[in-house]
Parts: structure tokens; sequence; C-alpha cells
């Protein structure tokens, strides 16, 4: 089973929102995503200072399966990257939660992420797909 | 087995391959000339020989085993159609000859164009792209032409499906359109609501495959063209998938605009090893003007090049000459030896084959992609539930088909089917091997319920085990160091 800590919010496509205060927030993958992918050989970022707008495109992940788009759950303006997934794109995998996170981005409006799945939300979800 | 460089032996020779003196150009400045010597191998002329014949001993091909990727990668390639592509007269010809010595290859190309816009249902076709990429630019350009020609400039979006072969939306992007990706319904089909409110003045046009890549044909098709032309966009058929309804039934009377073929596909042409390719695109009447030269022609005179004299609003040229002269000659020929019955029949073998195939793994126990629908010329399994009880995923079974002689199907494609294998046996396999191809996947079934570690840590009798996909990608290394 895959692990869905409940402080995090996540959206249908499979990222996941923590929020860091401040207006800022981290955004990264779900542990369900990179169980899917397999393993990770490439990861593309935004570059920082771009805006977005929730459910734009920010980015892709890339597996010996597969690559696939990455969009942002929330609207704002892109604060940092995680430069180290350039040349270690398994960290994804291995903590997609923590050393795994994608960008940093300073939140438009907080009450987006009230939009966004809650754990037992994002849970169902998945346990629906998996029939 | 041993690379050739590890049984290289310090001045062992095969004299006849060995450089001469004369050969060595003194002209290339001192500077740019390397001090020390190339680390070849050094093998005697049998030892090259061996190595290479054990090498090619080991393909795993359409002419040793079978191949369920199917048209989606080739088909079988008739040796008769090769031979006749080779002949004397058609090799030596050079594209700059003068048309009046080529009239033979001109009229084999002009009569392509002529069979493939019948057997498409288009007005017109260009043979020039030189792959089926190509061919996609070309064919979304067109669609460009076209509303720009008509100072509609507020078409920006180019709408493809969730399950559209990648190179769709890569190739509109190419062409400056944003793609808006329209999702599939349950059934397999065109999810109509959801495309009724994604057209608009907006709307370039839409990328189909139909077949689609999930191995149903589209049932609402006319109901999209209709959506589609009624917001002023255009149709473009992906031919990736014609194969399944060769001589059934028309793209253009589907209601397609624009179509591009991939020869090596349906029309049996070589496409091993990345190449040469042929892309040649289709339109209807209103995209002719804007389709790329050079294109054949003939009048009172013979044969002749259409070019940019005859079509000003072409889209131009994409390549020096008129894509792969040697490709496109093998189509012809694939077309005229099998002739229109023929080709009827590659439709309906290709889907009988598929079908035969799906029902009987489906009796065996496998889970269809899709249960209610009838095949195209291929079909999806999904081993989701083996994965998940058994811990036996589709890679799995693609690996230990290998030890049973049968090369993999297409895996993990579309994205859309979770631990899918897209199957397509094409038509010219035999019922006796398609048993077989059944037998195996019973076998490979019980394997993975009773002794899951044999499928999971296949291939067992390949000259290489399972090879590091991850390690490939990430630290890719293809050269040898001596020493090493």
């Amino acid at each position: 089973m895959n692990h869905v800590p409940s402080e995090l919010r996540y959206s249908k496509s499979h990222e996941w929102v923590r929020l860091e205060g401040n207006g800022i927030a981290i955004v990264g993958i779900t542990d369900h995503a990179q169980s899917l992918l397999g393993d990770l050989v490439y990861v593309e970022l935004p570059e920082v200072d771009t805006s977005l707008k929730a459910g734009d495109e920010a980015g892709v992940v890339e597996s010996v399966k597969a690559a696939s788009d990455v969009y942002t759950p929330v609207s704002g303006e892109i604060l940092e990257i995680n430069e180290a997934l350039a040349t270690a794109p398994e960290l994804v995998n291995d903590d997609p939660y923590g050393h795994g996170w994608l960008f940093k981005i300073q939140l438009d409006d907080e009450n987006e992420l009230e939009e966004l799945l809650d754990s037992d939300g994002y849970e169902e979800m998945i346990a629906a797909d998996d029939h | 087995m041993k690379l050739i460089f590890e049984i290289s032996q310090r001045h062992r020779h095969a004299a006849v391959q060995a450089p001469r003196p004369t050969d060595i150009s003194l002209d290339i400045p001192k500077e740019l000339r390397r001090t020390s010597e190339p680390q070849w191998p050094e093998v005697s002329e049998l030892q090259v020989v061996r190595h290479y014949t054990q090498l090619s001993l080991r393909n795993f091909s359409i002419d040793t085993n079978f191949y369920p990727l199917g048209s989606c990668t080739m088909k079988y390639n008739p040796r008769g159609v090769h031979k006749l592509a080779m002949t004397r007269e058609f090799l030596q010809r050079h594209p700059l000859a003068p048309v009046e010595q080529s009239q033979g290859f001109l009229s084999c190309a002009y009569d392509l164009q002529q069979m493939l816009a019948s057997i498409c249902g288009m007005a017109a076709v260009s043979l020039t792209p030189m792959a089926g990429a190509q061919g996609e630019f070309a064919g979304v350009a067109m669609i460009r032409a076209y509303h720009q020609d008509r100072g509609d400039h507020g078409r920006t979006e180019i709408l493809c499906p969730d399950a559209a072969h990648g190179t769709n939306p890569a190739s509109a992007v190419m062409c400056g359109y944003t793609v808006k990706e329209l999702p599939t319904g349950a059934d397999g089909n065109t999810d109509l609501e959801r495309l009724k409110a994604m057209v608009g003045p907006q709307t370039a046009g839409i990328m189909l495959t139909n077949p689609s890549t999930l191995g149903v044909f589209d049932q609402n098709i006319k109901e999209v063209a209709r959506i589609v032309h009624e917001a002023g966009g255009l149709l473009y058929y992906d031919g990736a998938n014609l194969n399944a309804i060769l001589g059934k039934v028309r793209p253009g009377d589907m209601g397609f605009d624009v179509i591009h073929l991939n020869l090596h596909k349906t029309f049996a042409t070589p496409h091993g090893g990345g190449g040469p390719g042929s892309g040649p695109v289709g339109v209807s009447q209103r995209l002719k003007p804007y389709l790329p030269i050079p294109m054949v022609t003939r009048d009172e005179q013979g044969y002749r090049w259409l070019t940019e004299q005859d079509c000003p609003k072409t889209i131009g040229r994409l390549s020096t000459f008129m894509g792969n002269a040697g490709i496109v000659l093998r189509a012809y020929i694939y077309c005229r030896l099998l002739g229109k019955d023929g080709l009827h029949r590659v439709g309906e073998f290709a889907t009988l084959n598929a079908n035969y195939l799906m029902v009987k793994l489906q009796q065996a126990g496998f889970t269809l992609a899709y249960p209610q629908r009838r095949a195209s010329h291929e079909f999806i399994i999904t081993l989701a539930k083996q994965a998940k009880n058994l811990g036996v995923n589709a890679m799995d079974f693609a690996k230990r088909l290998l030890d049973y002689g049968v090369h993999a199907p297409t895996t993990y494609f579309p994205l859309l089917i979770p631990e899918c294998l897209l199957i397509e046996p094409t038509e010219t396999e035999s019922k006796e091997e398609l048993d077989r191809f059944i037998d195996i996947m019973i076998a490979l079934l019980d394997e993975a319920q009773n002794t899951p570690e044999t499928l999971k840590n296949a291939p067992h009798s390949l000259p290489v085990r399972r090879l590091d996909d991850v390690k490939a990608a990430r630290e890719l290394n293809l050269t040898w160091q001596p020493g090493e």
C-alpha cells in the first residue's frame, strides 16, 4: 500500500502540496505516482520566477516505462526547484515526500488548497482507480 | 559472448582489410592528425566472419521469431518486393537525372500517389515526407496554411485524445499550436460531450487515430467529424492503424481532411534500425493547394515533377528530393503484387487474427482492456490483476516470452491502461503460429500463479539476463576502453 501522509493536499493528477507558511508551498509527486511510473531516469522542472496557474504543466517525469507531465496543483510563482533531481532523479522514487520534492512556489491564493483532495479523498481516488 | 575488441591480439590482422599506405591522405593539417594509434581490434579474417555471423544468429527478428509488435513497428516485408525494387535500373537512377530518363520511376511514384489516394479516400497524395513524424508535421502545417490562407488567425488549438501517439501533440507544437487533451470514454470511443465543450473558434483541428491506440474503432467518428467541422476545425488522421481497415473503410469517407501514412506499417516497407522511413500525406480537395512538393504529375509529354511553379501555395519542400525513393518503390510494388483484392484481404486477416487471439486469450483467463469491444488489428490485455495479486507485471511476461522464442508485444502503451500488453499478430501469421502463442501465454499464466519467480527473473535462456534499464538510461556508455 502506498504511503499517503495526512498533512498534505493532493491533486487528481497525483501531485502533493505541503504548505510551508508565509504563503509558500512545496510540490512533489505522490508515492502512488512514483510507484506506477517505476524508476525515474529524468526530471524536468519549471524555471524559477515563472508564474503558473493551477493545472498548468510544470514539468515532466520520465521513467523507463513512460514520460508523464507534472501539473502544478496551485497557482503562483516558482521560487526554487530541487536541483538535486538533475543528477539524482531516483530521489523521487526513494523519498517522494521528502528529498524527492520538485519545486517551491509562492502561492497566489492559499484558499486554492481547499479545492484539493485531502489524504482520505486521495486514498479513495487511488483505490477506485485500482479496481 | 566477447566483444571483438576483447579477442584482439597484437599484430594479428586480416591482410585484405588492412589499410594500405597509399590510402592515407596526407593533406590533413599536421595539428589535426592523431599521434596515437587507434584502438582497433586486431583479428584475423576468419575471426571477423565468425564473430559477426554469431552475432547475426542472435538477432530476434521477424525472419526468425513470432513478432507480435506487428505493424506498430514493421510488418513482414515480402522478399519479392525487395528484389524488384533492387532492379539495377532503379538503383542507378540519379535523383537529378532528367525526367525523360526517369519515366519508369516517375510512373511508379505517380501510380502510388493515385493508389494511396484511392485507398484513403483522399483527393491527392504527396509522397515527399521522409518519415511518419515528418508526414505529421506536413499534415499539421497544411492545416495551418489553410486557416491562414483564409485569414482565420484565431485558431490556435489542436485537440489530441489522451490515447494519442506521442508524436501527435509533438507535431502540433512544432507547428506552433497549443495542444488540448481530449479524454476517452469508458468504451474507448471519443467522449462527445467533452469534445463539444472543447471546440470553438480557437480550434484549428483534431488529430485522431482510428482504430485508436486502444485497438478499437471509434464508433462516433462521423459525429466527431461533424462537431469539429461545424466549429470550423479540420480532422487529421494518423495512419498508424490503417492496417485494420485497409479496403474496408476510408478515412476520407469518415470525414478526415488530412492523413499521413507510415508505409512501413501498412505497406510492408523496411523500417528496422530507424529507417529509412516514408510518411506520405493525403488531403481532401480543400487542402490540395498546400501539399508538400515535389509531387509527380502526368501530361502529354509524360511524367514530370510538380514544383513551386505549379503549386504556389505549397507548404514547401521537406527534403532535397521526393522522399526516400527506394521505400516509395517498395510500397508501390507491394500494392501491385497484392492488388485491390489482396489489400482488402490484408485488412480482413489482420483483424481476424487479432480477434482470434483476443478471444482465445480471454478464454484462457487473461483480462481484456475492452472486453465489450471487437478488436481491430490489435488488442490490449491488462495484467493489473496479476501485478496486484501475484507481484508479476507486464514486463515480467514480456521478458519470459523471449525464453519461449517469441518477441514481446508492445508493453506499457497506451499509458491509459495499467500493466498492458498491446498485441498485434498481423495478417501474415498462420493459425498454427497463433495457437503456439496462445499455448505459451497459457503456460506463462500458469507460471505466474505457481512459480512467479520464473517470470520475475526471466529471461533465462538468452545471452543476457534482465538488463538494468535504469542504469542504461542514466549512465549510457557505449564505448569500449582498453583495460576495462
